[in-house]
């Protein structure tokens, strides 16, 4: 039985997950880039790219004196998606599997370093969950989604982390149980605010280039 | 036929020492992980044991498994225990054939009614019939069900036996099924491995003849002695394994310093056997020692689990193409729907009326 789980989760799973995830993700991302923008006859400042390009980097460090969001959420959400990164990227097992999907490889980061990023990655997921709870504002600015996704990216990270240390259960029930943590993800990450991942991008772009039109050079 | 020999007999006309049948004894308790003391234990009630009658039937398989058994024993006491039980019927190691084969089987059968174990190699063809495997022109089914009625219990020998094996893998042509798919109402031990270790079978009969019962056995009916832990949880290479150093190929530097064989395909983590312990060969050494990965025979669907040489990491089935068209259908969605969108906003526009003095007139 869990031999055919596993195989399921590497094989239809996999597809099931795939397939739904390049559907929706796709479909939200173009379908924002095809409402367009409404053509400004004003005379332009400055220029769109440069500003979107330059919005792009920028935004990617907050100045905690600048946000309403507060050191604590700012650090320990770099944290995360720092470890985060790191173990996606760089753990040789992740890169077996994108050289067999994609074909791309690179070399791995030393199993110490995913540790510790994976350690921080949880950590920090963990330290977010309680300000959720603990902090009145951003108690009461949280709905069933913001728990949903908080769920669906950390048991990924919990479960490949007891996989790497085989804690708890089998290698294969936790192998089984990470890949299907992951496809959960796949799943749902267009239809919710995981879409992040991609539409980032997409706002950063917009607010930049709207900027660079009106010569405003932040 | 007649009644058999104490086991002390039979070892003791071929010019068996005692000491050699102890170390035996020491050797099968410390194999299936028994308390100490148990050796003697199973020295005295083995001494004493009457051999019991053994009926070994191949359905569709390829002789693997007794290959192992007969070639990797000789000349050690294991095969020599093999001999003590009174193996009635067995195709390939059988003196008789034809007609005078099939009525040793019967004979044995009905002399031994509710006492003879079973041990089975090869998958059971269940479709059309039955008709792809035959012997005497008897359908595997039917010689199963027969010889199922009057056995003790079944011992499964080999994967394909065990799970259904190369036979079951897909498509399945000729719908081969395991053992335990067709027979409910017996004990089952399965001895899965392609082939199995002859140790294992040998430990297996060992324990059923000292305490009359089977051993503990997994959620896949395997001995827990000898299946409770992974390859991977006792591979002399696992230290590699979690430091990250993989061989890339098999002639790389990592390959030659012996590092993990992950990379290449290695199957060990989420496989049970006994190969890193017990090992092959008088145990000389197990596949990963000589420098290729476990390709995890002993699980179910192991055919189906994707190339032998894939990382378990890597997808069992066509990802990239579901991805692809995946893509193609998303960026379709999104260009329909972006253009009913515009044509909506067209249409709002043009409908709208513009103001004119007369409406702030208030007329």
């Amino acid at each position: 039985m869990e031999q055919e789980l596993l195989l399921w989760v590497r094989g239809t799973g996999l597809q099931i997950a795939s397939a739904v995830f390049l559907i929706g993700m796709v479909y939200r991302m173009l379908h924002i880039l095809l409402l367009g923008r409404k053509h400004s006859l004003a005379q332009p400042r400055g220029s769109e790219w440069s500003g979107a390009l330059r919005t792009l980097w920028k935004r990617t460090f907050v100045s905690t004196k600048l946000s309403a969001r507060g050191n604590f959420t700012v650090i320990t959400g770099f944290i995360f998606h720092i470890g985060f990164f790191v173990t996606f990227l760089f753990l040789s097992q992740h890169i077996d599997l994108i050289r067999a999907v994609l074909g791309l490889h690179w070399p791995a980061m030393p199993r110490g370093v995913i540790d510790m990023a994976a350690v921080l990655a949880i950590g920090a997921m963990v330290a977010l969950l309680v300000h959720r709870f603990v902090d009145p504002v951003k108690r009461l600015l949280s709905d069933y989604q913001d728990y949903l996704t908080w769920a669906l990216s950390f048991l990924p990270l919990l479960t490949g982390f007891m996989l790497l240390r085989e804690i708890g259960f089998e290698y294969i029930t936790l192998l089984t149980l990470h890949i299907a943590s992951v496809e959960l993800l796949l799943l749902v990450a267009p239809f919710t605010k995981l879409a992040h991942m991609f539409s980032t991008f997409i706002s950063r772009w917009y607010n930049g280039a709207v900027n660079g039109f009106k010569g405003i050079n932040i | 036929m007649t009644e058999h020999e104490t086991l002390e007999q039979r070892l003791h006309e071929q010019g068996i020492s005692r000491r050699s049948f102890l170390k035996f004894c020491a050797a099968m308790a410390t194999m299936m992980a028994l308390p100490p003391g148990s050796a003697s234990a199973i020295a005295a009630t083995l001494a004493k044991v009457k051999r019991p009658s053994v009926i070994w039937l191949s359905f569709q398989e390829c002789t693997g498994c007794t290959e192992s058994l007969t070639r990797s024993h000789s000349p050690t006491l294991e095969s020599m225990i093999f001999d003590m039980v009174s193996l009635d019927y067995h195709h390939t190691l059988q003196a008789a054939s034809g007609f005078a084969a099939e009525q040793a089987r019967e004979d044995a059968m009905k002399e031994f009614h509710g006492q003879y174990l079973l041990l089975v190699d090869g998958s059971i063809p269940l479709k059309d019939g039955g008709i792809y495997s035959t012997i005497a022109g008897r359908t595997n089914l039917n010689m199963l069900l027969e010889a199922a009625q009057g056995a003790a219990a079944i011992v499964a020998v080999g994967s394909c036996a065990a799970f259904g094996g190369l036979p079951n893998a897909q498509p399945n042509p000729t719908g081969a099924v395991a053992v335990s798919d067709i027979i409910k109402d017996k004990p089952i031990i399965n001895i899965s491995g392609c082939p199995p270790i002859p140790a294992v079978i040998t430990g297996v009969l060992a324990h059923y003849l000292t305490f009359g019962a089977l051993p503990a056995l997994d959620d896949q009916g395997r001995p827990k002695a000898f299946y409770g832990e992974t390859i991977h949880d006792r591979c002399y290479r696992r230290p590699f394994y979690d430091q990250g150093k993989f061989a890339k190929t098999f002639d790389d530097e990592g390959a030659r310093n012996g590092w993990c064989l992950y990379e290449l395909g290695c199957k060990g983590p989420t496989t049970h056997n006994a190969c890193a312990t017990t090992k092959w060969n008088g145990g000389t050494s197990f596949p990963i020692e000589s420098g290729h990965g476990c390709i995890g025979c002993s699980e179910p669907k192991f055919w189906d689990a994707g190339s032998f040489y894939a990382p378990l990491p890597a997808p069992t089935a066509d990802v990239s193409s579901v991805a692809q068209a995946a893509a193609v259908v998303g960026a379709a969605a999104a260009v329909i729907v972006g253009a009913i969108d515009r044509g909506k906003k067209t249409a709002a526009q043009q409908s709208r009326k513009k103001l004119t003095v007369d409406d702030l007139k208030g007329n």
